[in-house]
């Protein structure tokens, strides 16, 4: 076997590892819960009676071990359960709005990551210059701002002040895929301005990395010329740190989604799972949870994968 | 006069930064003698406008905005720093001790806080929330846990990079115990990264605790704070006023202000003088 397909055969048993141990924390988070989740879904006035009978629905009678076990195979087969405050079937519920956080996601990073990565190289390569300054400080301020903040600038001044794009984004029934793009604009907008400003300084912090190393040198002083030294010598070690950025930076997408959701009450993934955070429904969100962090791992694992497959260095072993 | 020297030798950026870090220092301190209301009082109607009785109008209750601000400011920031420094008491000291120690202590804290680092910060504070209950205290208490795994990686790992120097390896040789030799060998090594750490984790914890009160989960009303007070006043904006950017934008204030003076500090450590 070759060291690559082993090394990448490792690489995801590791990552199923993560995974497994990921849900076992979100299982046990809701072990933790102070009382029990059956006295506090029914109320004070329950009987005990109807507590004992609930607490058999939920399957809370038996040992925690089996109970997991049970989670788990249920979340394989696409089965969540149900939800606490409304009894309605989890999965059913994150299907549809996972979709749309996706969109949202996908759309967003179809904008962000050529551009971050143009940007970071030309930063790097024009290090020091004004480009380089100016985009340094409007980067650097960027990522200060909150999400929210940069989501309602853009409405005040997209949606209030010129009239262009709607502030809320909701599709009506079968919306044209026109009309997606144009009425999550301005949250994709949102999230564009927030993950490129990341992204666009990790590409150019790891190639000014890279142009500092010895074999850079040595071509340069060979008198190889600019354009061969980053095509052939620096581009190809360059892959492997700009793969990793764009999936940290596409993992942080999934999270700050959160936020810009609930800003144009976007009918997402996030806003379900503020929405249940507020009214304490705790199977939805470890249905959330284990969705983002899943998405999360998974997203790593890809980048570590592809940087192993793609790492010059190992490709041309003898 | 060295700090002079140094203040001089500043760029326009970092300068800029410590300004603003002073003046919201003041803010901070003097909030109750500069406020010219108090943070719950209802003083006039809902959303007056601004100027006239009151500089920034009123809120969504008919409460002085200006006074929100001031308290919304030193409630903000207060809490922000409490919860970094609560998380770096525990990051910093639990990552000294890994270093130093290693073994099977080094092994199940790194194992633990990858397994908590696996999950993003905002999810788990999210599903953290929902078990214990929205509040000040367990909002401080889960944000200063999740953010001391990250304080714990980079002090055990700058640690890590001086405790295997001939002149840890000589003190321990002396027979010096471990308490001296993290006080005295190890951290006078470390301070400048730790510091840098300190400026960068006050952004976030004050970046993550402004986007849960945004949400409803963090600071519960009638406190005023930054984040809530976005959520309460967005309605204005669909008038096209700006007042509820305002809290916003103080908040994006001193966290650019943070990061331009983190910045500096970060070049002058690397020892790169353009």
């Amino acid at each position: 076997m070759s060291p690559i397909v082993r090394m990448i055969l490792g690489r995801l048993a590791l990552g199923l590892l993560s995974l497994v141990l990921v849900s076992l924390v979100i299982f046990m988070a809701v072990e933790l819960l102070p009382g029990d989740i059956a006295q506090e879904v029914l109320g004070q006035s329950a009987t005990p009676e109807t507590v004992a009978a609930f607490r058999a629905e939920l399957g809370l009678d038996q040992a925690a071990p089996i109970r997991y076990v049970h989670w788990l195979g249920g979340v394989l087969t696409g089965d969540l359960g149900n939800s606490l405050a409304t009894g309605r079937d989890i999965g059913s519920m994150i299907v549809d709005r996972f979709g749309k956080t996706l969109f949202l996601a996908g759309y967003a990073a179809a904008i962000s990551v050529p551009l971050a990565v143009t940007l970071g190289i030309l930063a790097a390569l024009y290090r020091n210059s004004i480009f380089d300054r100016i985009v340094n400080v409007a980067t650097l301020s960027s990522i200060s701002f909150p999400e929210y903040f940069v989501a309602y600038i853009l409405i005040l001044l997209l949606s209030i002040n010129t009239p262009v794009f709607p502030s809320i984004a909701d599709f009506g029934r079968d919306p044209s895929l026109g009309d997606m793009l144009y009425r999550t604009f301005l949250p994709a907008m949102t999230l564009v301005l927030v993950v490129t400003a990341h992204m666009m300084r990790m590409t150019r912090a790891s190639i000014i990395n890279l142009m500092a190393q010895p074999y850079i040198e040595m071509a340069r002083l060979k008198g190889v010329g600019p354009a061969r030294v980053i095509l052939r010598h620096a581009l190809p070690n360059a892959l492997a740190p700009i793969i990793n950025v764009v999936a940290l930076n596409l993992a942080y997408l999934i999270t700050g989604v959160v936020i810009v959701e609930v800003v144009f009450v976007y009918p997402g993934l996030g806003q379900l799972m503020v929405d249940s955070v507020a009214k304490r429904d705790i199977t939805v969100v470890q249905g959330c949870c284990l969705v983002f962090a899943g998405i999360y791992i998974l997203l790593n694992l890809l980048a570590d994968v592809l940087s192993i497959a793609t790492n010059p260095q190992l490709l041309h072993r003898k | 006069m060295r700090t002079l020297r140094l203040l001089s030798s500043a760029p326009p950026t970092a300068l800029f930064g410590m300004t603003v870090i002073a003046l919201y220092a003041l803010v901070v301190i003097l909030a109750p003698w500069i406020a010219p209301h108090g943070q719950t009082e209802i003083v006039g109607l809902e959303f007056e406008p601004w100027g006239g009785d009151y500089v920034l109008g009123t809120d969504n209750l008919g409460r002085d905005m200006l006074s929100r601000m001031i308290y919304g400011i030193r409630n903000s920031v207060t809490i922000a720093l409490l919860t970094t420094l609560l998380s770096f008491a525990l990051g910093s000291v639990l990552g000294l001790l890994a270093a130093t120690l290693g073994g099977w202590i080094d092994q199940v804290l790194s194992r633990l806080v990858d397994v908590l680092m696996a999950i993003p910060a905002i999810l788990f504070a999210l599903l953290l929330l929902t078990i214990t209950g929205t509040g000040i205290a367990q909002m401080i208490a889960i944000i200063a846990v999740l953010e001391a795994t990250r304080v714990f990686r980079l002090t055990r790992a700058t640690a890590m990079n001086v405790s295997v120097m001939d002149f840890v390896e000589a003190a321990r040789l002396r027979g010096e115990g471990t308490g001296w030799i993290i006080r005295r060998e190890i951290l006078p090594n470390i301070t400048s990264p730790l510091i840098a750490e300190f400026g960068l984790r006050f952004c976030f914890v004050f970046l993550a605790i402004s986007a849960l009160s945004f949400l409803g989960l963090g600071i519960q009303p009638p406190t005023a704070d930054l984040g809530a007070m976005v959520r309460d006043n967005a309605a204005l904006i669909t008038f096209g006023d700006m007042v509820p950017l305002l809290p916003a934008a103080a908040i994006a204030l001193l966290t650019i202000a943070v990061n331009f003076v983190v910045d500096w500090m970060l070049h002058r450590a690397s020892g790169l003088k353009s």
